[in-house]
């Protein structure tokens, strides 16, 4: 183990030319499994793939294993990014294409094994194989890479996400692995780093889009003595799962790229923020900050270079506002999470009154390929204005979900339709929202607009960090909105007026539109209107005067369906109905006298006592009564009970 | 730097790093603010002072934005009026609206920006914050439905009196202020020194009232209602109902007590005299046994609490007399009780001070003797301003009285013990006079005066050299630890947690401002100058309490009712 240590830090790491020495190199091909003599099989082990089951497939497959001895590789990696395959299980016989199969859960995992060590494949669970130069291929079996999941994806930050074992540093350094930080703090200067990484053209890609280089270079020009760098890895909005993907399956390309940034902002104080509660990803990222101190990829004199670095870890206290810059820096200073006044901006005085540099996870692990590959290489992909890929996380109504990244300039459309394979069970298309609670939705006539920052941006739509929420006809958008305006009301830290008065007020105005219409004649009716006509101003003066971005772009989600569904709004408000049936205020149910059997069912299981009737006659509904709960409806085995 | 900036379309000179609102205030220019407080870091939490900058998307915060060459603002367009309309509608929308019933009622600020705003109709509605009443403290009522969590209290407490004991707690729409673990204010480090009280801008906070007491006794004919009230009352109630203080007032006041009903009618003054006076015994006791240790003055019973929660250490230090009102007060209940031929549990003693840590102080332990406390209640300055309106009394218009006997009449140096610095001072002239027999130079004194928020001096009066430390407002508690780790030796500390002194009391007016401070600091020291008794040694009544009422006494002559004890005190921190 010694020796390998060895030879992967002197021989890789530092030797002085790009292309190694055949030797060296089939070392290499050895620890990435390209020259085995036995079966290696890699399970996923992200999050989404624990959830379905992958830790129960795990030890059935080591069962299997165990019981017909055989001698094979099993190798837990990251997250290959289609959730819906998850648990997926690859397997590689010597010297053929890796074969992926999806939902393999415990109970099939015989099955499995018997069809692959007999050559009996079984073509159900079988995505498809990959294609890897040198590797004898599949007859018949479709390629991995042409599926339209994979296809339209540009994989440049999650090349290795799902390749190999996330917590083998081994493996990493055998992938180009920390090539690129060796080769920084040995060529260049801080300047020249910041300025490759301007180059490139490299924005930030939490939602604001400022350009990194940039940013880089005006906490290295402070004059300060010292200087933090901090990643943002507080992912928090409810729907966005991509830095906790990026983190579980290559951790170390994340340490890579913080240590590039904070060399070059000339810093020796690294610190990662974490998200309360992905402590799976939490796990994975400290064990890789022990690997890459044992290997002296962090430490006191980084090989020689005279360059001192060491990441330490924090976890967040649990609050959706922690993740806003100024807010983040009051937690990591062990005061209460509130947003702080601009300027002074964070890269002037941040952490401790230091420059401090807040870089999102899928920005800083651009940087390693961009050191490695140049900015002119970084620059080919994407668009003129925003060059690279973005890494989206599809959520929602789509036949397919998961981690994507696209290149920048891609149309929604592509994503939609070709990656997510369009809507679940065929139903209508509504809209994408991008970008989180506070983000904006995409509607079919916006389908078309290529994904960058400036278009986005004309049209009055964030990026976000990465959500990608597909909403489908069976989504009520004022139920939406209203949900968001929750989550926003009870996440603001309270601070400034506007946001968390404003966001309770809007919230109250979007829950009397929904809410059942009760004693119509005393003036409710009356008070509803008028909070109605309140609404856009209340939002417009949030949006003009908050404090920070939480309470400037709580309003969006509103604002936005406003202008996408204004007849859903006023549906809602005039006629008092729900299209898609989601509100449940607005929902009356009634038995269909000709399909009723009097089975009872149905009145014994509603909760307010609404349903009458003698047993084996028709019953009915009394609509006074009703909640709108839909208890009823889900369980008559008649279809006997109508919802209007 | 002097550039001009455009603000209205008008051209105005800034200078290089203030800030717009600064910047706009020099030129006449009014921008609504809450959260602001002078001489604070900005936070930007109320968004009301917010303007237009042109080439800006956003508005700005004027209280925290610096000014730059190329600025061109408006500070009343329409977007900007209806933002701070707006902002405060939302404030109002689940305030509850019991304003004619209100304890800030026409002095609230919220009021005035609604008035200003010129909000008219309810545009926003919204259920009402649920009430919440926190009467727990001696000294402070919390009425948290009233807060509107512009955390100017929790900045006072945190940077000036640097107790820390208010917070923010929880996020979203639960947001409130409280004290540690969100229990009452008696369970936690509040030392009821009640600056939060001053700078709340609503209801939020204020002084526990206790006028209701004090009217239910006027009406008892069997009980002797007697007052004290302290050497800045007479200014500070000038200053409250907004007419000019002259010396006179101090006799007008007594009559305005006996026109209220109040039988008995004595100057907190002399007992500030004794409390020098013992004090300055003390200290000769301590200097003749060569004591390594300081003493701490006592006067300050937001100080007292304050050491005993977080230095309990020094509590032995801590002089065990008693402040001002409690010896007054005891003074009533022995001398004065016998001289009127009264039960001391017949006689109801009020005292009306600037402060509000006075009402906890009333309610210590060890502050009564034979379990009649030396004080019953204690009133503001605001309290007794209410009173004199509600029993409709003209006091421009009332004849001044003396005092009365024993207690009717003080030193100069009893009036300036209300002033951080003065105490010490007073201390130091007793014990110069008693060593060398003549007076202290007044200009020795001079660097005990200064503004500064820890000060110190030496003075030697031919036997001995003592050194004084001057601790004004709690943040000089630091300078004070710092030097004395650097080894520096003190023999007198005085701690005074309100900086200024007692002047920037809690019990005085709504919002201090740094001109009315140094106008009544500036009063006290002129007073000094022109006053002949201006030594408790000299005070004729000093010398009759002293050498005839206590000696006479066989209760009271070993002057134990002067003395007190500290003891550490478990709260929730």
């Amino acid at each position: 183990m010694e020796d390998l240590k060895k030879i992967l830090v002197e021989k890789v790491l530092l030797y002085e030319s790009d292309v190694l020495p055949p030797e060296t190199e089939s070392i290499l091909r050895q620890i990435r499994r390209e020259k085995t003599t036995a079966p290696v099989i890699y399970i996923s082990s992200g999050t989404s793939s624990i959830i379905s089951g992958s830790e129960e497939t795990w030890s059935a497959i080591k069962t299997y294993l165990d019981e017909n001895s055989l001698k094979t590789d099993l190798v837990r990696v990251g997250c290959q990014g289609p959730a819906n395959f998850e648990p997926l299980v690859c397997i590689q016989l010597p010297g053929k294409n890796r074969l992926f199969f999806r939902n393999i859960t415990g109970e099939k995992v015989d099955l499995l094994l018997n069809g692959v060590f007999h050559s009996d494949i079984n073509e159900d669970d079988l995505a498809g194989q990959q294609g890897t130069r040198g590797f004898e291929m599949w007859p018949g079996i479709p390629f991995i890479e042409e599926l339209p999941f994979f296809a339209h994806q540009k994989r440049i930050v999650m090349n290795n996400c799902g390749c190999y074992d996330p917590e083998n540093i081994d493996e990493y350094i055998a992938r180009n692995g920390f090539r690129a930080f060796a080769k920084t703090i040995r060529h260049y200067t801080f300047e020249e780093v910041c300025d490759i990484v301007e180059r490139s053209g490299l924005r930030g890609r939490g939602g604001g889009g400022y350009l990194t280089g940039l940013k880089w270079k005006q906490a290295l020009n402070t004059g300060s003595l010292s200087r933090y760098l901090v990643c943002n890895a507080k992912e928090s909005d409810p729907g966005a799962f991509t830095d906790r993907t990026l983190l579980e399956s290559d951790p170390f390309r994340l340490i890579e790229g913080i240590a590039i940034a904070s060399y070059a902002i000339g810093t020796s104080n690294a610190i990662i923020f974490f998200r309360k509660g992905s402590e799976h990803a939490l796990e994975r990222i400290r064990k890789a900050i022990g690997k890459a101190r044992e290997y002296g990829v962090l430490g006191n004199n980084i090989f020689s270079s005279g360059y001192s670095l060491d990441i330490s870890v924090r976890r967040e206290p649990g609050a959706f506002v922690c993740g806003e810059e100024t807010a983040l820096i009051n937690t990591l200073e062990g005061k209460r999470g509130m947003p702080r006044l601009k300027p002074p901006y964070p890269t002037t005085s941040g952490l401790f009154g230091k420059p401090t540099v807040i870089n999102n996870v899928e920005t800083l692990m651009n940087v390693p390929v961009i050191m490695l590959n140049g900015p002119e290489w970084f620059r080919a992909t994407g668009t003129e204005s925003s060059p690279g890929t973005k890494v989206f996380a599809i959520a929602g109504k789509g036949r397919m979900s998961g981690v994507v990244e696209v290149e920048m300039g891609t149309s929604a459309r592509t994503i939609l339709e070709d990656i997510a394979d369009g809507i679940k069970e065929g139903r209508e298309f509504r809209a994408i929202q991008l970008g989180g609670v506070s983000g904006s939705f995409l509607t079919s006539e916006n389908l078309d607009l290529e994904i960058d920052y400036e278009t986005l941006r004309e049209k009055g739509i964030g990026m976000g960090a990465g959500g990608f929420v597909i909403i489908d006809e069976n989504t009520c958008m004022v139920d939406l909105v209203r949900h968001y305006m929750e989550f926003m009301r009870n996440e603001n830290c309270g601070k400034c007026i506007p946001c968390r008065e404003g966001t309770g007020r809007m919230l109250e105005i979007l829950e009397s539109i929904i809410r059942k219409p009760e004693n119509e004649e005393s003036g409710t009716t009356l008070e509803r209107f008028k909070g109605v006509m309140q609404l856009d101003s209340i939002a417009s003066v949030m949006k003009d005067t908050s404090l920070c971005g939480l309470g400037q772009n709580a309003p969006n989600p509103f604002m936005s369906a406003l202008g996408n569904f204004r007849e859903e709004f006023e549906e809602h408000i005039f006629d008092r109905k729900c299209r898609a049936n989601v509100c449940r205020g607005l929902r009356t149910f009634s038995i269909d006298v000709e399909k009723c059997t009097g089975c009872t069912a149905c009145a014994s299981k509603c909760p307010v006592n609404a349903i009458y009737g003698t047993r084996l006659q028709p019953f009915f509904i009394v609509e006074e009564k009703c909640t709108g709960c839909g208890i009823c409806y889900d369980i008559c085995k008649f279809t006997a009970i109508t919802v209007k | 730097m002097v550039f001009t900036i455009q603000v209205n379309n008008k051209k105005i000179s800034a200078e290089k790093g203030e800030t717009i609102l600064s910047a706009l205030n020099r030129h006449g220019i009014i921008i609504p603010t809450l959260c602001r407080m002078k001489d604070f870091t900005p936070t930007g939490a109320c968004r009301m002072c917010v303007v237009e900058v042109d080439g800006r998307e956003k508005l700005v915060t004027a209280c925290s934005q610096p000014v730059e060459e190329w600025m061109k603002i408006n500070t009343h367009s329409p977007r900007v009026i209806n933002a701070r309309k707006t902002i405060v509608e939302l404030l109002l929308s689940n305030h509850p609206d019991d304003c004619l019933y209100c304890d800030r009622n026409l002095d609230c600020e919220l009021q005035k920006l609604a008035g200003e705003l010129n909000i008219t109709e309810r545009r926003i509605r919204s259920r009402k914050i649920k009430p919440r009443l926190d009467q727990s403290s001696p000294a402070i009522v919390r009425e948290l439905s009233k807060c509107i969590l512009c955390g100017r209290c929790v900045r006072v407490c945190e940077e000036l009196i640097t107790s820390t004991s208010l917070d923010f707690i929880n996020k979203g729409r639960s947001t409130h202020v409280g004290p540690a673990m969100d229990r009452d204010l008696n369970f936690s480090s509040c030392i009821s020194c009640g600056q939060c009280v001053i700078v709340c801008p609503t209801a939020a906070l204020h002084e526990k009232h206790n006028i209701a007491e004090v009217k239910e006794y006027l009406n008892k004919p069997e009980i002797l209602k007697a007052v004290q009230y302290s050497p800045l009352v007479p200014a500070g109630i000038a200053e409250e109902m907004g007419f000019r203080y002259s010396r006179d007032f101090d006799r007008v006041l007594n009559s305005v007590f006996r026109k209220i009903g109040f039988d008995k009618v004595f100057n907190t003054g002399t007992g500030t005299d004794i409390c020098i006076s013992e004090i300055a015994g003390q200290l000769l006791e301590r200097i003749k046994n060569k004591s390594d240790k300081p003493l701490y003055i006592s006067a300050c019973p937001a100080w007292i609490k304050y050491a005993e929660q977080f230095m309990p250490e020094i509590l032995p230090d801590v002089s065990t007399v008693k402040s001002p009102q409690q010896i007054t007060g005891s003074l009533i209940k022995t001398v004065a009780a016998a001289r009127a031929g009264v039960r001391p549990d017949k006689i109801f003693s009020v005292s009306v001070t600037p402060c509000t840590a006075m009402k906890f102080e009333a309610r210590r332990d060890g502050m009564m003797r034979k379990g009649i406390s030396d004080v019953d209640t204690v009133l503001t300055i605001r309290e007794l301003s209410r009173l004199i309106k509600l029993f409709g009394i003209d006091v421009t218009n009332a004849d001044p009285e003396p005092a009365d006997e024993p207690m009717e009449g003080r030193s100069s140096v009893a009036a300036m013990a209300e002033v951080s610095g003065g105490m010490a001072e007073g201390v130091i002239r007793s014990v110069w006079f008693r060593l060398a027999k003549s007076e202290a130079e007044r200009q020795m004194f001079k660097k005990l005066r200064s503004g500064a928020s820890f000060r110190e001096a030496a003075f030697n009066t031919g036997s001995v050299e003592i050194s004084v430390a001057v601790v004004d407002g709690l943040t000089g508690l630091n300078k004070l630890k710092e030097a004395r780790a650097s080894g520096r030796k003190y023999d007198l500390i005085e701690v005074m947690t309100c900086p200024g002194g007692c002047i920037n009391g809690a019990g005085i007016s709504s919002m201090n401002t740094k001109d009315e401070k140094k106008n009544r600091a500036k009063m006290i020291w002129q007073a000094d100058d022109t006053d002949a008794v201006n030594l408790p040694e000299k005070s004729p009544v000093i010398i009759n309490l002293y050498e005839k009422l206590i000696k006479e006494n066989r209760e009271i002559s070993d002057k134990k009712i002067f003395h007190t004890h500290y003891e550490k005190r478990d709260v929730l921190l």
